[in-house]
């Protein structure tokens, strides 16, 4: 579904992206994991043509992410994006945020796209805060509600970029558990993320970077095995002694 | 000082009415300038915040050129030189044409000057949305000029009511101006009533009483504003 080729990029001097190569098929999981600056989120938002890239290519069901032919605003639309700030549009009620797009890219009517709504919310346990504004809810309620605005849109795939890291730990579950849900429904999902526990629960492959290259690529069996390079081993000890 | 008060001088006619006609075409001056003031200058401001590098120097020469003209030259310039610019045929219509000549330059004086400011008003509302809000709005699937239209201007314009409601009553302000060129608006009425009847004090009196009640009611009205259009649960230092 998603194919990698070679991507580089460059903010002026500096490589953030350093000839990446992947690909996630229909219905796999894959987490994407690695230390601060690692090139982890502006990995995935390459993927809908959020960060630009100057070499190498991306192709999204065949469709060509880097091409300045691509309609990008379509393909958007067909990838649900889900952010670590949640970044949901503050002036707009929580069910308004989900029908926006529905309705302004989707052509839906406003009775369909409420009706989809109100399905989401209630599926992420959040029916009872529909005309509620986002900055009256609590973090983890938010990024549910960012879930759902993604889901509102049908989308084939879904991308989350630390979707727990602004997250106090509390809320951390009832996120994890919305994720883990679409996971088991089998959700094509790229999951950039530190919850290991996520993981190795549901990813069915890792990917590892440091300093913009991917260094490991493998299957969840094989990353949280021995088998691993030193800097994957490294990396975990940090994070999983605590 | 030897001078002798009269206060009655303001509600004698034809006096009165001076006053009153004078507010007429200020009010009048600075409503109009303000449509064109608001409607450019949004348009500038966007044009910078853009990702076009042509529309963002054009916004940006824009700016440049009308914010650093003393406005009494651009006024000047508008009125004296702007007609003979033109190929003769519509110089003449500017200058004897079109009804109102004076007025209308005015008010187009006043609208682009003021349209300079607000564009820079606009362009620092966007520019304080983070960028993660634009991709958030752009990974919905959201055109460019949908993301503008139905998250960002909607934001941003709610950050700037306090600095618009200044430029507004700017551009109120700023029309006493519009008699260096023949408006006979309230300050150029009062200089008349001065004229007539050496009643100086009075008259400016009542002129600078008449501004401040015109930009209290303003003050007031978009102090409501700002509390209508506060979004729920936005918490900021000037939320109390």
């Amino acid at each position: 579904m998603i194919e990698m080729k070679n991507v580089s990029k460059w903010y002026g001097t500096f490589c953030v992206l350093n000839k990446c190569s992947t690909s996630v098929a229909k219905g796999e999981v894959v987490v994407v994991c690695g230390p601060s600056g690692s090139g982890k989120s502006t990995l995935i938002k390459c993927i809908n043509g959020l960060e630009p890239f100057q070499e190498g290519s991306i192709t999204f069901n065949d469709i060509s992410v880097g091409d300045a032919k691509t309609n990008l605003s379509k393909l958007r639309s067909r990838i649900g994006m889900v952010f670590q700030n949640f970044e949901l549009f503050p002036h707009i009620s929580v069910i308004k945020n989900i029908m926006l797009g529905q309705e302004k890219v989707l052509g839906r009517t406003t009775e369909e796209a409420e009706k989809r709504g109100m399905e989401l919310l209630h599926r992420v346990g959040l029916s009872e805060h529909a005309h509620k504004f986002p900055g009256q809810l609590s973090g983890g309620q938010q990024q549910r509600v960012a879930i759902a605005r993604g889901l509102a849109m049908d989308p084939v795939a879904m991308l989350f970029d630390e979707p727990t890291s602004a997250l106090d730990p509390e809320m951390i579950n009832e996120v994890l558990d919305v994720m883990v849900e679409l996971a088991k429904e089998g959700m094509t999902m790229m999951v950039v993320t530190h919850e290991m526990g996520f993981a190795k629960n549901v990813a069915d492959r890792v990917i590892f970077m440091d300093e913009g290259r991917i260094e490991e690529d493998c299957t969840k069996e094989e990353f949280f095995s021995e088998s691993r390079g030193e800097r994957a081993q490294l990396f975990l000890s940090k994070i999983l002694h605590h | 000082m030897n001078y002798n008060w009269d206060w009655g001088v303001l509600v004698t006619a034809p006096y009165f009415g001076w006053i009153i006609s004078g507010l007429g075409w200020t009010l009048a001056v600075a409503a109009c300038a303000w449509l064109i003031a608001f409607t450019l200058g949004s348009i500038i401001g966007i044009m910078r915040t853009t990702d076009n590098p042509v529309a963002r120097s054009i916004g940006a020469g824009y700016v440049e050129v009308f914010r650093n003209i003393p406005l009494l030259v651009q006024m000047f310039l508008w009125y004296f030189i702007f007609p003979e610019l033109l190929p003769e045929a519509w110089g003449t219509w500017v200058k004897r044409g079109i009804p109102l000549p004076e007025f209308w330059t005015a008010v187009v004086c006043l609208g682009t000057y003021t349209a300079s400011r607000v564009a820079e008003q606009v362009r620092a509302g966007i520019n304080a949305i983070s960028l993660g809000q634009k991709q958030a709005a752009m990974a919905i699937g959201l055109a460019p000029m949908q993301v503008y239209r139905y998250i960002l201007l909607p934001v941003s314009y709610r950050t700037i009511i306090p600095p618009m409601t200044s430029e507004f009553l700017g551009i109120f302000k700023n029309s006493s101006l519009a008699l260096t060129i023949g408006v006979l608006e309230l300050t150029a009425q009062t200089r008349q009533i001065e004229e007539y009847t050496f009643q100086g004090f009075e008259a400016f009196t009542a002129a600078t009483i008449l501004y401040i009640t015109v930009t209290f009611i303003v003050m007031t009205a978009m102090a409501v504003v700002e509390k209508k259009m506060a979004i729920p649960g936005m918490i900021s230092l000037g939320a109390k």
